[in-house]
């Protein structure tokens, strides 16, 4: 090959070398909300969930009709342009009703995700941290109390404070925040391992501050992942306690409720089952989308 | 000049992680001759594990293509074979050890059963008792104490240094023609490595098999190897035999490297001259050789064209402008 | 006279669990003065890092003290131990795991002055820039997350952090060992002319006797939690007297193939006995080519074999020193 001479001089200026400067600030929040946006059953999943909320406030507004309104000549009608879902038993509206059950299931849903993230971390991070003996104490309660019988204290706390959606709340979180607890415990063991909490310890950085600033930051993405994934757990509970009928009672609109009334007419007037049920399958479908979806996000080991 | 085993011709290989593409090797070449151990020197990132897994064709599938190239093999090209045939050359003919014997020796399987299995592989017709004495026999060539007891070992119980030796124990039950070794002693002890570079350099020289030795420390190819090539971001920049490369090193990374990598032999205030800056950024598209930023010796047709590799003397290559000035 | 910055005196650290006890260091004594080096050498398991936490009360010592500027650590207040934090450090060897990832790198590196509450507000802006530029990056740095940076980078980060409260003493533990070569010489020279800038004291925990000497005055050798060797840089090198020392030398690689061939090998056998039950006697007994009967029942004591050269083999005197090729 035959080169000009001149390009064979040697190279007098050149700009700097290229120190290393990478992209410019991705904070660890956007990366994974980047991450998550790329997942497309997830998203689904989050437009769903939308829709449902919409649907959950918005819908027994714009309804012409109540919850609990009778329209007897009409009860078990099949979905048509007047009732979009039908009518169940007593003629009231299942569309409304199932907005109202919507409202229901997300709030005690909800509620029981908050109320175990925050009994959950609480414990959870205490004993993680602390550790010795303490650690062992709440652990082997935790082991005990989660060994009762669920449903006997539902029931317990039924005829204790009579039934109603604040006792299912605290019924489900009674154990609820066991499995959150497990969790961060499990997370802040395996983070105190690392280096950076050594470093934090050898600066003279105070126990509180390490579990605040660097133990709890790095245990978010599970904290996140487990709570969406509590609450189809919670909802799914809900539901199954008012179809048992332990849960709310006539004339409030649950899913549970109404399915189990429609159980009974599933041959003839099949939509009055169908119709709840496919509501708690998708909601809950939706949350282990998006659940799964955040636990994929903030997986550090996903990274590059 | 003994034959050419192994000849790879102008391999590139591309990964494509999160939708960006990486050109992990941007063209290299070499040969391994019968009888010989090249050394494949270079920093992290600059592909030489790559290279080695591209042989094998062991690189992940779902992310990774070699848009070009060729793999010579006893007149074959390895990259056209299918997955049948290549099944037979892969282990059998040319065999691989890797850096960490924890994660590449099955953790619930004794090693006797593993290496009996390894050798069953590609001798399918022996017997149970054969296939035991011939595991026995090779745990002891490779210098593991009382084989016979431990056999029903775990490899959990054994040190990182007796690890590595039941990989290679596994890596020669078939007599390969070449070995592949991935940086085999970099998470062992200086006095275990010590033991296990003089096992490898033993099978070389008995039983004749022909080893690439995949490394970033320099010393250990300088005590090792008859020829190296030094690898900087996907391509061979230097290669030559080894008393020649480190006599007169010609390329400035080359250079670089031996002048910052810290020594027993000299004194204390020796100055280690550290080579500025980092690699490039595979997965961006540059102009021009791909160390000029951090080259004190650049010239102007640098930064707009790459090197070929030519030729400084007899077996001694080196791909940079400067070479084509002399 | 003096106290040393840093004396270590019989140091124990066991670790029992169970049954068990691992005797990951076992009666060690060490000292260093300002502004110097001490170098840790030794193989995987020796007990020298355990050596480096347990000097800055990361780890708690089972027996032995450590004391500084004459001061015993187990017996200072809160408030003094706060302050000994304030003038002893420590950089770790993994740079991907020593930096919380949900910082960025200006607050990591300003946390021991967030802990310590010295600069605020504006001052401790000029700081973070100070530092940064004192370790060789640029303050626009302060603003990215580690997972930004090369390991080269991170480990610069982590020296800027210990460096943030004028530290008098700073135990690196192997600081090097993960970084690529080219980069470790950067390191090198950045601790070198760190020190020589600003005066501190190292305690450098390495396995790798090529890079331990660039930075060391003194060098100690570490073997199944006890010391076998010690002497000042030049001495060990030249004059290694014991037969690990030896053997460790012999084992290291030179980047020159013509030497590398007329060498003479010292072959180890290969077990290191487990650290759950060390060798009674001399712990290198099992491995070493010189091993005599009173080896296994007798511990040998430090000698000194030369010039503030010390040796714990029971024929360290009778033997001639051995040169490296």
């Amino acid at each position: 090959m035959n080169l000009s001479p001149e390009l064979l001089l040697p190279l007098k200026t050149r700009e700097q070398i290229p120190q290393e400067d990478a992209v410019a600030g991705i904070s660890y929040w956007k990366e994974s909300f980047r991450r998550l946006r790329a997942n497309r059953l997830a998203l689904l999943g989050i437009a769903l969930l939308g829709f449902l909320s919409l649907l959950a406030i918005f819908g027994p507004m714009l309804s012409s009709y109540t919850h609990y309104d009778m329209h007897l000549p009409l009860k078990n009608s099949p979905p048509s342009a007047q009732f979009i879902f039908g009518t169940d038993e007593l003629g009231r509206d299942m569309f409304t009703r199932t907005c109202c059950g919507a409202r229901i299931s997300l709030f005690v849903g909800i509620t029981a995700a908050l109320l175990d993230l925050l009994i959950g971390v609480t414990v959870g991070s205490l004993a993680g941290c602390i550790g010795g003996k303490f650690d062992e104490t709440v652990m082997r309660s935790v082991d005990i109390i989660y060994s009762i019988p669920h449903l006997l204290v539902v029931i317990m706390l039924m005829v204790i404070m009579g039934p109603g959606i604040i006792t299912i709340i605290i019924a489900l979180t009674f154990t609820g925040w066991i499995g959150m607890a497990r969790i961060v415990r499990g997370q802040i063991l395996q983070l105190k391992q690392l280096d950076f909490i050594r470093a934090a310890e050898a600066l003279g950085a105070s126990r509180t501050r390490i579990l605040l600033r660097h133990l709890i930051p790095n245990a978010m993405g599970p904290i996140l992942a487990t709570m969406t994934l509590t609450i189809p757990t919670a909802i799914f509970a809900e539901a199954f306690l008012s179809f048992l009928g332990l849960g709310v009672q006539a004339p409030a609109a649950s899913w549970g409720s109404m399915a189990s009334t429609g159980i009974y007419a599933m041959r003839f007037y099949p939509w009055r089952l169908f119709v709840p049920a496919t509501f708690i399958s998708l909601t809950m479908l939706c949350f282990n989308l998006v659940g799964d979806g955040i636990r994929d996000a903030f997986d550090p080991r996903l990274r590059t | 000049m003994s034959e050419e085993l192994l000849r790879v011709c102008d391999l590139h290989v591309c990964f494509s992680i999160w939708g960006q593409k990486v050109h992990a090797l941007r063209g290299i070449n070499f040969s391994l001759r019968k009888g010989e151990i090249l050394g494949i020197a270079g920093e992290s990132g600059c592909g030489k594990s790559v290279a080695a897994k591209a042989i094998m064709r062991l690189l992940p599938s779902h992310c990774s293509t070699i848009p070009q190239g060729q793999i010579f093999y006893e007149g074959q090209d390895l990259l056209t074979l299918d997955e049948t045939k290549m099944r037979r050359v892969r282990g059998r003919q040319i065999a691989m050890i890797f850096q960490d014997p924890m994660t590449s020796l099955n953790p619930t399987k004794p090693i006797g059963v593993q290496v009996m299995e390894g050798y069953r592989l590609h001798h399918p017709k022996t017997s149970d008792r054969e296939a035991r004495q011939n595991a026995i026999e090779l745990l002891r060539q490779v210098g593991i104490p009382q084989p016979e007891e431990r056999l029903s070992a775990y490899p959990h119980m054994f040190s990182g240094g007796m690890r590595q030796r039941a990989m290679i124990a596994l890596a020669i039950a078939s007599e390969p023609q070449i070995l592949l070794a991935d940086e085999p002693t970099t998470a062992l002890d200086v006095t275990i490595q010590a033991q296990i570079l003089a096992l490898l350099k033993k099978i070389a020289l008995e039983k004749g098999t022909s080893i690439i030795l995949i490394t970033h420390d320099l010393s250990v190819i300088a005590s090792m190897c008859d020829r190296v090539a030094i690898m900087y971001a996907g391509k061979i920049v230097e290669e030559a035999p080894v008393d020649e490369l480190f006599a007169e090193p010609r390329h400035p990374y080359t250079r670089g490297l031996l002048h910052s990598i810290p020594r027993l032999d000299t004194p204390r205030d020796h100055p280690l001259v550290p080579i500025e800056g980092r690699p490039p950024n595979l997965s961006m598209p540059f102009t021009g050789c791909a160390f000029c930023p951090r080259c004190s010796s650049a010239l102007r047709v640098c930064t707009s064209q790459e090197p070929p590799s030519l030729q400084a003397s007899k077996d001694h290559r080196v791909a940079c402008w400067q070479e084509y000035k002399t | 006279m003096t106290p040393p910055l840093i004396s270590i005196e019989g140091l124990r650290v066991h670790f029992t669990s169970g049954k068990r006890c691992l005797k990951a260091v076992d009666g060690i004594s060490l000292s260093l003065e300002e502004g110097e080096t001490l170098g840790l050498v030794g193989e995987s398991g020796c007990g020298k890092s355990t050596t480096g936490k347990a000097v800055l009360r990361l780890e708690h010592p089972t027996g032995g003290r450590v004391l500084f500027r004459g001061r015993d650590l187990a017996k200072m207040s809160s408030k003094e131990l706060s302050a000994f934090r304030r003038e002893s450090q420590i950089i770790f060897q993994d740079p991907y795991a020593s930096l919380n990832p949900r910082m960025t790198a200006g607050d990591i590196i300003a946390e021991p002055l967030d802990i310590h509450r010295l600069e605020r507000g504006a001052a401790r802006l000029v700081r973070i820039h100070e530092l940064l530029q004192l370790v060789g990056l640029s303050p626009h740095h302060a603003s990215r997350f580690p997972h930004e940076f090369s390991g080269g980078q991170r480990q610069r980060i982590g020296i800027a952090r210990a460096l943030a409260v004028r530290p008098r003493f700073i135990v690196c533990d192997e600081p090097i060992s993960a970084l690529d070569v080219s980069v470790q010489a950067q390191i090198i020279n950045l601790l070198k002319a760190l020190q020589e800038e600003m005066g501190i004291a190292y305690l450098f925990i390495t396995h790798d006797l090529r890079v331990v000497k660039y930075l060391s005055k003194n060098i100690a050798v570490m073997y199944l939690g006890h010391i076998v060797e010690c002497a000042p840089t030049e001495e060990l090198y030249k004059n290694p007297s014991h037969p690990y020392t030896q053997a460790l030398l012999a084992a290291i690689p030179l980047p020159d193939p013509v030497q590398e061939r007329r060498r003479t090998r010292i072959v180890l056998n290969e077990e290191v006995p487990s650290a759950f039950s060390p060798p009674p006697g001399c712990v290198f007994c099992t491995r070493c080519p010189l091993a005599q009967p009173i080896c296994h029942t007798e511990r040998p004591a430090m000698r000194q074999v030369g010039p503030q050269h010390f040796a714990a083999c029971h024929f360290s005197k009778l033997r001639t020193p051995m040169s490296l090729t």
